[in-house]
């Protein structure tokens, strides 16, 4: 099965007059990880918001775990279950302890506390924050934000990972390590990823990279 | 989350919860103060008694005017013990402009009732006044003494320590000397009558009503739902007590909303980690709530101590007689809950309806 089906999609903003996918079409098989590139501003973004069903389509098919992506309910499911978003600023919330912020999905699944604890700790170890948990968001480095940000798209195990230039705000050992982790993570759990990114050198580490151009898919290598 | 979201926000918290606490303390203040003097009133009118005699159609008893002959025929019905016929007025003193006025039998239960200070019932005959403790005090009187009320001079038969406040900063006057001082030769404002053991209330009540239809018979608690002076005062308590609520209500609605104005992008966030829209609506009504809660145990706390407060003040002993039972409590609980899911309606439709990838963007 498919992890991951698109179909002819077209987004457009502002009343249609910005059109930002022209009729894309993409296919993710599970345990695959896929990399997007392309410059800024060709669509890679509102690629991944469109696979999560952060936002809706103007045309065309987007299906995900063989589920379509149009009901809120369903949308608010994959994304609860089945879904984990890693974005190019941690985003998150700066005045909760990195625990906190990592036990957020925790609680929008509605999965008890000490299960959340348990596989909070799993992650944090493996991602080398285990000691930072208790800290706030602001008293933590860079590179341990983007860490704290991975945990918390990986709290409720989800099947597909998506990455919207998961290091593309950190220095260069930092990418390396974050990038790493990244993909150790998922590799070593079966998962799927899709991740945007400017970097031709991580995006050639992944099995596939898909070249996007002005609202399309232009190409793909592996 | 709630809790952690009210905690990680203390001020903006404090300051809702503020809003509705002195909304609470006002309303409970307000309803107690106003209702205590209603309770107060109510138990002049009591007085050993299951009813009251009073003019049809009058708005206020002041204005009703009862022959005393009446008493005295209803005190001949067999379903009747006593009748007392009772004049109320408002006399003025040097230096004092109201002083409530009792004109009064000397076999009144009040005398019985009140513990003497100065004096005794025996003198209460003639131009002989009886002073609760409080008027005597701002009047300045002793037993004995002469005091000046209106137009008279009167002398002071005694000094007696009243528990209700309006009687215990008033004066009572035999019932003749009442009326000569107010013009009300042969009146008084109501009768109140006991009902004679294995009677009806329902007898004195038809007895009125086919011999003397200028006249109305209700038992104490119809009375006190009836009277429109206490209609007034009652819904005068909650109007300013709901105002009072409507500013708390603005409080809390304007707290959450700079609230949600103010975390976006955590909203946002929530969003993408599996919050549904239902789930972020219930976390601003859950805040909203619980911001409510805090108001209202502290405003509960700040009336009791402001009717507290005013119970101590020397000037106002005897007036206050606050009077909070549950319903008020229950119903300022009630509103406050009701103004934390109006004031938060807004801001929760607003943040449920947030685009998280948009929202993400926002700066």
């Amino acid at each position: 099965m498919m992890q991951v089906l698109v179909k002819d999609v077209w987004k457009s903003f502002d009343g249609g007059r910005i059109e930002v996918l022209k009729g894309v079409s993409l296919e993710v098989a599970q345990g695959e990880v896929v990399a997007l590139c392309g410059t800024s501003g060709c669509g890679k973004s509102t690629l991944l918001n469109v696979i999560s069903g952060l936002e809706e389509v103007d045309r065309g098919a987007v299906r995900v775990a063989g589920r379509d992506v149009v009901e809120e309910s369903t949308r608010v499911d994959l994304l609860r279950h089945h879904i984990g978003y890693v974005f190019q600023l941690h985003h998150l919330i700066p005045d909760l302890t990195l625990s906190e912020n990592c036990l957020v999905p925790v609680i929008a699944a509605g999965a008890r506390r000490q299960q959340g604890l348990e596989r909070l700790h799993e992650l944090a170890e493996a991602t080398g924050v285990a000691h930072r948990l208790g800290q706030r968001v602001r008293e933590l480095s860079g590179g341990e934000r983007q860490r704290g940000a991975l945990v918390r798209s990986l709290m409720n195990d989800p099947e597909l990972l998506l990455c919207d230039e998961p290091t593309g705000a950190l220095d260069e050992r930092n990418r390396e390590k974050v990038f790493e982790l990244l993909l150790e993570l998922v590799r070593s759990r079966g998962r799927t990823m899709i991740m945007a990114t400017h970097d031709l050198e991580l995006a050639g580490r992944c099995d596939r990279r898909l070249r996007m151009r002005d609202g399309t898919i232009e190409g793909e290598s592996h | 989350m709630i809790l952690t979201n009210l905690r990680r926000h203390r001020v903006r918290t404090a300051i809702g919860a503020t809003g509705i606490a002195l909304g609470v303390a006002t309303m409970l203040s307000v309803v107690g103060l106003l209702g205590g003097a209603v309770k107060m009133f109510e138990q002049i009118l009591r007085n050993d008694s299951q009813m009251v005699v009073f003019e049809k159609n009058v708005s206020d008893l002041f204005f009703s005017n009862v022959p005393v002959t009446l008493a005295a025929e209803l005190a001949a019905q067999p379903c009747v013990k006593t009748a007392q016929p009772v004049l109320f007025a408002v006399i003025a003193s040097p230096g004092r402009s109201i002083i409530t006025c009792f004109g009064i039998q000397s076999s009144d239960g009040r005398l019985r009732r009140g513990k003497w200070l100065q004096g005794s019932v025996a003198g209460f005959k003639d131009d002989a006044v009886v002073l609760g403790e409080r008027a005597a005090g701002f009047l300045n009187a002793k037993a004995g003494g002469t005091i000046t009320l209106g137009q008279g001079s009167y002398t002071v038969a005694g000094v007696v320590r009243m528990e209700n406040g309006f009687e215990n900063g008033g004066v009572l006057m035999p019932l003749p000397t009442c009326q000569k001082a107010f013009h009300k030769d042969g009146l008084c404002s109501v009768i109140t009558v006991a009902i004679a053991d294995g009677h009806r209330l329902g007898e004195v009540r038809d007895w009125i009503a086919n011999n003397r239809e200028r006249f109305s018979a209700m038992d104490n608690d119809e009375f006190s739902r009836s009277y429109s002076q206490f209609q007034i005062i009652k819904v005068t308590a909650w109007v300013v007590g709901g105002c009072a609520f409507l500013l708390g209500g603005l409080s809390v609605t304007n707290t959450m909303i700079l609230s949600v104005f103010g975390r976006i992008k955590e909203l946002a966030i929530a969003r993408v980690c599996g919050f549904s829209r239902g789930q972020v609506a219930r976390m601003i009504f859950g805040e909203s709530l619980l911001i409510c809660a805090i108001g209202t145990v502290s405003g509960c706390m700040l009336s009791w101590l402001v009717l507290l407060g005013l119970r101590a003040i020397p000037q106002l002993q005897g007036y206050i007689e606050p009077s909070l039972g549950w319903e008020e409590v229950a119903s300022a609980t009630g509103l406050s809950a009701l103004t934390a899911l109006l004031g938060a309606m807004y801001p929760a439709w607003y943040a449920a309806r947030l685009n998280p990838a948009q929202a993400l963007r926002f700066e």
